[in-house]
C-alpha cells in the first residue's frame, strides 16, 4: 500500500501534442481515486504513465516518497486491470492469477495459499481450471481482478475495467469492485469514462478534459459545487440543464421566467457589471410539479408545455423545449462526446418529477424551481460563479 | 529528490525535444532490431533470386552454350532476335496464355462453387473442408501421373481404346483439367475467406429488400470480396503462367504442347544451351511481371501482404 | 437460408454436393491406388477398381535403391529446409508484424514478387552458379532455393498470425512483473507456437511438392528427390512398364502428406487463410 504523487506531470508526445499537461494529485495511502473524462482526455495515458508502461515527459512519479519515473513496470509493484482483462489464453484461471507470484520466485505453498484466497473472495473456485476462452465476461473480469489481487500490490491501476460488460453486470461488479477495494483497502486508480462508475465509486474523482485536470474532489462536491461547466454537464445523470440568462440587478431573466439570483452568486456578481451574460445550470431533480409543493416553497415557477413524458416508475420525467440556447465551447465538446449533436430549435429542458406528478405530454404544466440549487456559470470562461468558497 | 521540480521554468520547445528525444532512443532502437531480424531473410531473398536474375540478364547476351565452352562470345541482342523469332518459342507462349485463360477461368468458377459449398453446407462442413484439402496436399507430379495413367490407351479406366495424350487438343483438355483439379482448393479457400467476412445481416437484409439468391450473389456477395476474388485470380495467372510439371509427366512437351517453361527448360537441360535459356527465362519473367502490373493496374488489386489499412 | 429450419430434404441436397466434393478430391487418389495395387495381368483391363489386389510393387520399390535414396533426400532436404526457413522467417514476421524500421515494405514487396517468380527464370542462372561453387547435385544445393521460395509464404502467414496476437498481453505481463524475455518466452511465445506449427506445415508441403529444382539442380541419386525420382522411374527391364511401380511410389509419398493435412485441416485452412484478404 501506498501513496502515489503526481507533481507537475506532463505527456508530450514528440509531434508535439500534448496528451496530460501539468497533472498535480497527490493520491493518499488506501484511497481510491477516479479518473474520468471524455475520451482522448489523457486519463488513460496518466494511467499508463502511473503504470510504467509510458514515459513521463517532464514532472515527477512518486510512489511512496521516491521517485519512479525510469522505473520499469515490474520494479514498481503496481498492479493493473486492462479494459480488454488481457487473460493469457493458454493458461488456465489458476494459472493466469499465479503467474505474477510464479515470476517473482513465490514459493508453491505461498502461491496456492494466495491464489485460493483470490479464488475465494472472487467466487472463481470452481472454475479454477478452466481456460478464458471458457468464461462469461463476468468471470473474466473477476479473473483480472484476482490476477491484481494475489501479489498484494502497493496499487491498483484499472483502465476502465468494466466497460466490456453488459449493464447488469456492471453494477454488480461495480459493488464488488468496491467491496473488494474496501476489505483490502489498496490504493487505487481507476479511470473510466463513465460518470456513474465515477460518482458510485471514488473516494475522490479527477475530472479531466483535453489533458488538463477541471476539478478533483469527493463526488458530491463535484455534483454540487461544480467548478465549471464542463464538470458540471459531465457529472450527473441525466444531465443538467443550460439555458442561457442575464443578470438583473438581483434577478436573473431566462427563457424559463425571472428567477431571483441565488445566495451563493450575490456575493460574486455585485462587483460585475449590470447586464452581465450567464448560464444558468439546473439539474433536472431541482425542478418539481408545482401542484405538488406547498405554496410558500422557496422557488420560482414557470410554465411551460411538455413535449414528452417518461414514466420510469419512481419518477416522472418531463420534457419541454424553451426558446433560445447557451452558447459556450464547454458545451460543445460535452454534446460532442455524448453524440448529441442534433441541434433544433431552441433547448431541451429535462424535468426530473415526483411519481406522483399528473402531468401530460401536450399540457401546460406549472413547474417549480429550487432557485437555492441554481448553479450561474460565467458565458465566456464557463466558471461557475455561484460556487462557494 | 526536491519537493517541486523547476516545471514551470521548462518552455514547451524543451519538453518537447526532451520527448523528442526519448522517444527517438526507442525508435532507433526498434529499427535497428527490425533491421537485424529482416536481416537474414532479405540476404538469402535477394541472393537467391536477384542475383541470378542479374546473371540470367548478362547470359541473355552470351553465346553460352555448355557444348562449346570456348566460343563464349558477346552477341548483343542476338538470343532475343534469335527466340523472339522462333516460331516454338510463340507456340509455346501461345498455348501457355490459352492455357492460363482458361484454367483461371475454371478453377475461379468451380473454385466459388466449392468455396460456397464449404461456407455453406449445413452437413459434414468439417468433412467437406478437409477433403477438399487433398488436391492441395498431393504432390503435383504425382497427380499428374495419376492423370496421365488415367488417359493411357489400354491402362487408363477414362481412355479406353482412344489415346487422347498424343493429341495437341485432347493433350490440351487433359492438362487444364491436371491444373484446375490441383488447384481449385486453393482458389476456394482465399474466396471463402472472403465469403466469411460477408456480413449475414448483409445477405438477411438484401432477402428482405426481395433479392433472389442469385441477385443476393452477383449484387451483395460478390462486390463485397471482390478484393479476395481479384487477389486469388492475380496468384492463379501468374503461378498457371509458370506450369511446368503437370505438362512434363502428362505430355513433356510432345505435339505442341510446351508452356514456356518447358521450352526453357528444354534448352538449358537438353540442349545445354545457357544464353537461349537465360533469353526465355528473362522474357519469362518480363512476361509475368508485365501481367501482374496489368493486374494491379487495372482491376487494382491490392498486393496483399502490403500494410495499407492494417495498422 | 440458416434460419429456416433445416428440413430432411435439404440436407439430403446438401448431402449429394458433398458427395460430389468428395468424388473430386478422391478419384484421381484412388485411382493412383487401384494402379498401384494391380498386377501385371490385369493391369490393362481399364477398371477403375483393381479386380486382384498385389503388394508386389511396394516391395519392388522399398528394395529399389534409388526409391530409397530419394525418399531419404526428400525427408531430409525438406526438413532442413523448412527448419531453417522457419527461423529465419519468424524473425523476418515478427519485425514486419511488430516494428517500424526503414525498408519494411521493400522487404514486404520483395517478399510477394519472389512468391510470384517464374522459377524457370532461376533455373538456368542458379545451374551455372552452382556448378561454379561446386553445390550441384548436393543436399545444399537444393536447399538453399527451397528455403528462398518458402521464405515468402513463410513471412506471410506467420506475420498474419503475429498480427492476431493481443498484443496488451505483452503489456500485462510487464505489469505482471516479466521481464521483457520472460513476457516473450511465457506469454507470446506459447501463443506464437500453432502459427509457427501451421506455417511449417505449409512449407514442408511446398518443399515437398517441388519438381523443377529437383529436376534441374540434381544429375544423381546423391541428390535427387522423389518428385524427379518418380520420372526417371524405369521398371526391373527396359522393356517392362513401371507403370504400377510409379504408382505406388506416388502412394508412398502421397499418403502421409495426406493425413498429415487431413489430421491439421483446420490448421491449414487457417494458415492459407490468414490475411488473405481484410478490409
Amino acid at each position: 500500500m501506498a501513496e502515489i504523487v503526481l507533481d507537475h506531470v506532463v505527456k508530450r508526445y514528440p509531434d508535439g501534442a500534448v496528451a496530460v499537461e501539468d497533472f498535480n494529485l497527490h493520491i493518499e495511502d488506501g484511497e481510491f481515486i477516479i479518473l474520468v473524462g471524455p475520451s482522448g482526455c489523457g486519463k488513460s495515458t496518466t494511467l499508463n504513465m502511473i503504470a510504467g508502461l509510458e514515459d513521463i515527459t517532464t514532472g515527477d512519479l512518486r510512489i511512496d516518497g521516491s521517485v519512479v519515473n525510469d522505473k520499469a513496470p515490474k520494479d514498481r509493484d503496481i498492479a493493473m486491470v486492462f479494459q480488454s482483462y488481457a487473460l493469457y489464453p493458454h493458461m488456465t484461471v489458476y494459472e493466469n492469477m499465479a503467474f505474477p507470484l510464479r515470476l517473482a520466485g513465490t514459493d508453491k505453498a505461498t502461491i496456492d495459499q494466495k491464489v485460493q484466497e483470490a479464488a475465494k473472495m472472487l467466487e472463481l473456485e470452481a472454475h479454477l481450471d478452466r481456460k478464458p476462452s471458457n468464461l462469461s465476461g463476468g468471470q473474466r473480469q473477476r479473473v483480472a481482478m484476482g490476477r491484481a489481487i494475489v501479489r498484494s500490490p502497493k496499487a491498483f491501476l484499472m483502465d476502465e475495467p468494466l466497460s466490456n460488460l453488459d449493464a447488469k453486470l456492471r453494477v454488480q461488479m461495480r459493488t464488488q469492485v468496491a467491496r473488494i477495494q474496501k476489505t483490502l483497502g489498496t490504493t487505487t486508480v481507476y479511470v473510466t469514462h463513465d460518470q456513474t462508475e465515477a460518482m458510485t465509486l471514488g473516494d475522490r474523482v479527477v475530472v479531466m478534459r483535453a489533458g488538463k485536470i477541471q476539478q478533483v474532489g469527493s463526488p458530491t462536491d463535484l455534483y454540487d459545487h461544480p467548478n465549471n461547466l464542463f464538470v458540471a454537464g459531465f457529472i450527473g445523470s441525466p444531465s443538467m440543464n443550460f439555458v442561457p440568462g442575464t443578470i438583473n440587478g438581483d434577478t436573473l431573466d431566462t427563457p424559463l421566467g425571472d428567477l431571483p439570483v441565488p445566495d451563493t452568486a450575490r456575493e460574486a456578481l455585485r462587483s460585475g457589471s449590470a447586464n452581465r451574460e450567464v448560464i444558468v445550470g439546473i439539474r433536472p431533480e431541482h425542478f418539481e410539479d408545482a401542484s405538488l409543493m406547498a405554496d410558500d416553497a422557496h422557488g420560482a415557477r414557470t410554465s411551460v408545455t411538455v413535449d414528452l413524458v417518461e414514466q420510469m416508475g419512481s419518477d416522472v420525467y418531463a420534457y419541454f423545449t424553451v426558446q433560445g440556447g447557451a452558447a459556450n465551447a464547454d458545451l460543445e465538446d460535452l454534446a460532442k462526446d455524448t453524440g448529441q449533436d442534433m441541434t433544433g430549435e431552441g433547448t431541451q429542458i429535462n424535468a426530473r418529477l415526483s411519481a406522483e406528478s399528473r402531468v401530460k405530454a401536450g399540457d401546460t404544466a406549472e413547474l417549480y424551481i429550487d432557485t437555492a440549487k441554481v448553479q450561474i456559470f460565467d458565458a465566456q470562461s464557463g466558471e461557475n460563479i455561484s460556487r462557494t468558497s | 529528490m526536491s519537493v517541486t521540480a523547476p516545471v514551470d521554468e521548462r518552455t514547451e520547445d524543451e519538453s518537447a525535444a526532451i520527448a523528442r528525444q526519448r522517444h527517438s532512443e526507442g525508435k532507433k532502437a526498434e529499427r535497428r532490431l527490425g533491421l537485424m531480424l529482416v536481416a537474414p531473410a532479405a540476404i538469402l531473398m535477394v541472393a537467391v533470386t536477384a542475383y541470378p536474375i542479374g546473371y540470367a540478364l548478362w547470359l541473355s547476351f552470351f553465346r553460352a552454350d555448355l557444348r562449346t565452352p570456348d566460343d563464349n562470345e558477346f552477341v548483343g541482342l542476338d538470343n532475343y532476335i534469335t527466340v523472339l523469332s522462333s516460331d516454338i518459342w510463340w507456340k509455346a507462349f501461345g498455348f501457355t496464355l490459352l492455357l492460363t485463360v482458361v484454367s483461371v477461368v475454371f478453377e475461379l468458377i468451380l473454385g466459388m462453387a466449392l468455396a460456397i459449398v464449404m461456407h455453406r453446407t449445413i452437413v459434414g462442413r468439417g468433412l467437406v473442408r478437409t477433403s477438399a484439402l487433398v488436391p492441395y496436399a498431393i504432390v503435383t507430379v504425382v497427380a499428374a501421373f495419376s492423370w496421365r495413367f488415367a488417359w493411357s490407351q489400354g491402362i487408363g479406366w477414362l481412355a479406353g481404346d482412344s489415346a487422347p495424350l498424343t493429341g495437341q487438343w485432347s493433350s490440351f483438355w487433359i492438362i487444364v483439367l491436371a491444373e484446375v483439379w490441383k488447384t481449385i482448393p486453393f482458389m476456394a479457400l482465399l474466396l471463402m475467406a472472403g465469403l466469411a467476412l460477408v456480413p449475414e445481416d448483409l445477405l438477411k437484409a438484401a432477402s428482405i429488400d426481395g433479392a433472389s439468391a442469385w441477385q443476393r450473389f452477383w449484387k451483395v456477395t460478390v462486390p463485397l470480396i471482390k478484393p479476395s476474388i481479384l487477389v486469388a485470380v492475380l496468384f492463379r495467372t501468374l503461378d498457371a503462367f509458370r506450369v511446368f510439371d503437370n505438362i512434363y509427366v502428362l505430355t513433356s512437351g510432345a505435339n505442341e504442347t510446351s508452356s514456356v517453361s518447358i521450352v526453357a527448360y528444354n534448352n538449358l537441360m537438353r540442349g545445354l544451351n545457357l544464353g537461349i535459356g537465360s533469353t526465355m527465362s528473362v522474357l519469362i519473367f518480363l512476361a509475368i511481371a508485365i501481367i501482374a502490373f496489368i493486374f494491379i493496374k487495372l482491376f487494382g488489386a491490392a498486393a496483399p501482404g502490403s500494410d495499407e489499412g492494417r495498422r | 437460408m440458416s434460419t429456416t429450419t433445416e428440413t430432411t430434404k435439404t440436407k439430403s441436397i446438401w448431402w449429394v454436393v458433398n458427395a460430389i466434393v468428395l468424388l473430386y478430391a478422391f478419384i484421381p487418389v484412388v485411382w493412383i491406388i487401384s494402379l498401384s495395387l494391380k498386377p501385371d495381368a490385369t493391369l490393362n483391363d481399364g477398371s477403375f477398381l483393381p479386380t486382384k489386389v498385389t503388394s508386389e510393387h511396394y516391395e519392388a520399390i522399398f528394395a529399389n535403391d534409388s526409391f530409397t535414396r530419394a525418399l531419404i533426400n526428400s525427408i531430409g532436404i525438406c526438413l532442413i529446409a523448412t527448419f531453417i526457413a522457419l527461423i529465419v522467417g519468424t524473425m523476418a514476421a515478427y519485425a514486419v508484424a511488430r516494428l517500424d524500421f526503414p525498408g519494411k515494405s521493400l522487404v514486404v514487396g520483395v517478399s510477394l514478387m519472389i512468391a510470384m517468380f517464374p522459377q524457370i527464370a532461376l533455373v538456368t542462372p542458379l545451374f551455372k552458379i552452382l556448378t561454379g561453387i561446386g553445390l550441384f547435385d548436393t543436399w545444399l544445393g537444393l536447399i538453399i532455393p527451397y528455403i528462398t521460395f518458402a521464405l515468402p509464404l513463410a513471412i506471410y502467414t506467420l506475420s498474419a498470425f503475429f498480427r492476431e496476437i493481443p498484443w496488451e498481453l505483452e503489456k500485462a505481463a510487464k505489469m505482471d512483473g516479466a521481464t521483457p524475455y520472460q513476457a516473450f518466452r511465457k506469454v507470446i511465445a506459447p501463443l506464437a507456437m500453432p502459427g509457427v506449427f501451421t506455417t511449417a506445415i505449409l512449407v514442408f508441403i511446398t518443399c515437398w511438392n517441388d519438381f523443377l529444382f529437383a529436376l534441374s539442380l540434381t544429375s544423381s541419386e546423391r541428390s535427387r528427390t522423389v518428385p524427379a525420382a518418380l520420372s526417371y522411374f524405369t521398371g526391373a527391364t527396359t522393356f517392362e512398364k513401371p507403370t504400377q511401380t510409379v504408382a505406388a511410389a506416388a502412394v508412398v509419398i502421397t499418403i502421409p502428406i495426406v493425413i498429415f493435412v487431413l489430421f491439421f485441416q483446420r490448421r491449414i485452412v487457417a494458415g492459407l487463410t490468414s490475411g488473405a484478404v481484410k478490409g
